[in-house]
């Protein structure tokens, strides 16, 4: 009669991606996006050893794939609903395959290239 | 005497206190199924006061000026939830709602939003109805009680979980506001998931299981993307988002932990 | 034989009948503007991975104004997904209690705001002091 919906898993990957979009994208955007480039933070803020050193790190490799994963997973799932409000009915399966394969594509991606620096 | 004037007493008195009123343009959806394929708008002119609502301005119209217009009421007091209307655009009790905020300019009324129109401001609610009676909206006690076994207590803690739930009038405004339900109607909807909420989260009941079904369906509370408009159109103060998104962590939790508890011991 | 032919009105372009649902879809579309700028950072970190001269050269891309420019518009896309985000986050989480009384919206959103105000604070100072 009522089938359950797998969307617990989506969900809540898509609130743990929103509340560290929420948090940190502020501070993100604006160090790598505007200050960085532009020099704002001081000279070598993002020098390439220095990013190297914090890519390296324990801290720096769980930090980036967490936030850019979960990131991911939150914009997906955004998008793949706002598509349905867009009023987009047809291949309802085929969209959700690519929006969360592309969220798991983009998560195996982040794991290899950041598991492999430093 | 002046019960003899009968119902549309105060209207006459309006009527030949005319000069005495401002006048506003009411602009009303109509469609007659019996020869209009589309719906469209007239406009009437109605005197008012400063406490003439929307519902007595339609009341105007089809006491004195076309009489086919249709429109459902009842209480005139906020408490039925019949007479709730699109007004300019956001969905409103048409009681409690008044022409005077609206003057100078023009008042639109049409049919709620997201429910098929059968005649001019009327909507088929029977959608509605059906997912209501689908929830169960009434407690369902673990054992039959006895009179001997006296009232059952709640404390102040246990009644607030879902009293500002149990206010809904079932008056459809939440659905009016929602355009999940409104692109897809197999959505079961802000005030029926409310209403479930309002069941479940009652110590006294007993049927949260069987409840958690709807919950848990895509066309539960997964349904749902947070808009949040029902709980700002709420005549009662209820808020719907509030319910269906706690119940977006029960599902979740009742989703994950099924695969950690043995068979039958889940709430 | 039923009279009835009830309407059905059209859903076109709703999200323009109502300044409410406008907003609900600016709120949405914050998350195409996160996504690009996930998307660029990840390159950033492909660039970081293949050695100096392609991270250098990412960083001067970087700095083009088309990049900056893009950058503003995700900044403030970030800031309206975090205001909206706190904003809707007392009905997306369990009623929590402090002793009697339960955690009032305001409370929590006011906490979020402080949460927000120290990581941001924290990330400065770490990037701009050169201790990482």
């Amino acid at each position: 009669m009522h089938k359950r919906s797998n969307e617990p898993v989506f969900w809540s990957l898509f609130g743990a991606g929103g509340v560290v979009a929420a948090l940190l994208m502020p501070a993100l955007v604006f160090v790598t996006g505007i200050a960085g480039p532009l020099g704002l933070l001081g000279d070598g803020a993002l020098s390439y050893e220095r990013v190297l050193g914090f890519v390296g790190s324990v801290f720096g490799k769980l930090f980036l794939i967490l936030v850019i994963s979960l990131t991911f997973w939150h914009a997906c799932h955004r998008i793949y609903h706002s598509s349905h409000d867009l009023g987009i009915r047809v291949r309802r399966g085929r969209l959700a395959l690519l929006f969360y394969g592309f969220a798991a594509f983009g998560t195996v991606l982040t794991v290899i290239v950041v598991a492999g620096i430093g | 005497m002046l019960a003899a004037l009968g119902p549309n007493h105060r209207h006459r008195q309006d009527h030949t206190m005319t000069e005495r009123l401002k006048e506003i343009n009411i602009e009303v959806f109509r469609y007659l199924p019996e020869h209009d394929d589309e719906p469209h708008f007239e406009t009437y002119k109605v005197p008012f006061a400063d406490n003439t609502s929307v519902l007595e301005g339609l009341q105007y119209i089809k006491d004195h000026l076309d009489g086919s217009l249709a429109f459902r009421w009842s209480c005139r007091m906020a408490i039925c939830g019949s007479c709730g209307k699109m007004v300019n655009g956001a969905p409103q009790l048409s009681c409690r709602t008044f022409l005077r905020d609206y003057y100078p300019g023009k008042v639109r009324i049409e049919p709620l939003d997201h429910f098929p129109v059968e005649r001019d401001l009327i909507v088929d609610q029977s959608d509605f109805l059906r997912k209501l009676e689908g929830i169960k909206p009434y407690l369902h006690s673990v054992k039959p009680r006895a009179i001997a076994d006296g009232p059952h207590h709640q404390t102040p803690a246990e009644l607030a979980e879902y009293e500002q739930f149990s206010q809904c009038i079932n008056c459809l405004l939440c659905y009016a506001a929602c355009p999940q339900y409104g692109l897809d109607n197999e959505f079961t909807g802000p005030g029926v998931l409310a209403l479930l909420h309002r069941y479940n989260a009652d110590s006294r009941d007993a049927a949260k299981a069987e409840r958690m079904q709807v919950v848990n369906a895509e066309q539960g509370v997964w349904g749902c993307t947070l808009v949040g408009y029902c709980s700002e159109v709420c005549p009662k103060g209820v808020d719907p988002a509030l319910a269906v998104n706690r119940n977006k962590i029960c599902s979740t939790k009742d989703y994950f932990l099924r695969f950690l508890t043995p068979r039958g011991t889940r709430v | 034989m039923t009279r009835r032919k009830p309407y059905v009105r059209s859903m076109d372009r709703w999200w323009l009948r109502n300044s409410f649902f406008t907003r609900y879809m600016i709120r949405e579309a914050t998350s195409v503007f996160l996504g690009l700028y996930t998307i660029v950072l990840l390159i950033g970190l492909v660039a970081l991975s293949l050695g100096e001269a392609s991270y250098e050269r990412w960083l001067a891309t970087m700095a083009h104004p088309a990049f900056i420019g893009f950058h503003i518009v995700v900044l403030a896309a970030a800031c309206y997904h975090t205001y909206t985000w706190f904003g809707v986050s007392p009905k997306a989480m369990p009623s929590v209690r402090i002793g009697n009384a339960p955690l009032t919206p305001a409370l929590i959103i006011r906490g979020q705001y402080l949460a927000l105000a120290i990581i941001t604070l924290v990330v400065l100072v770490a990037v701009a002091s050169g201790e990482t």
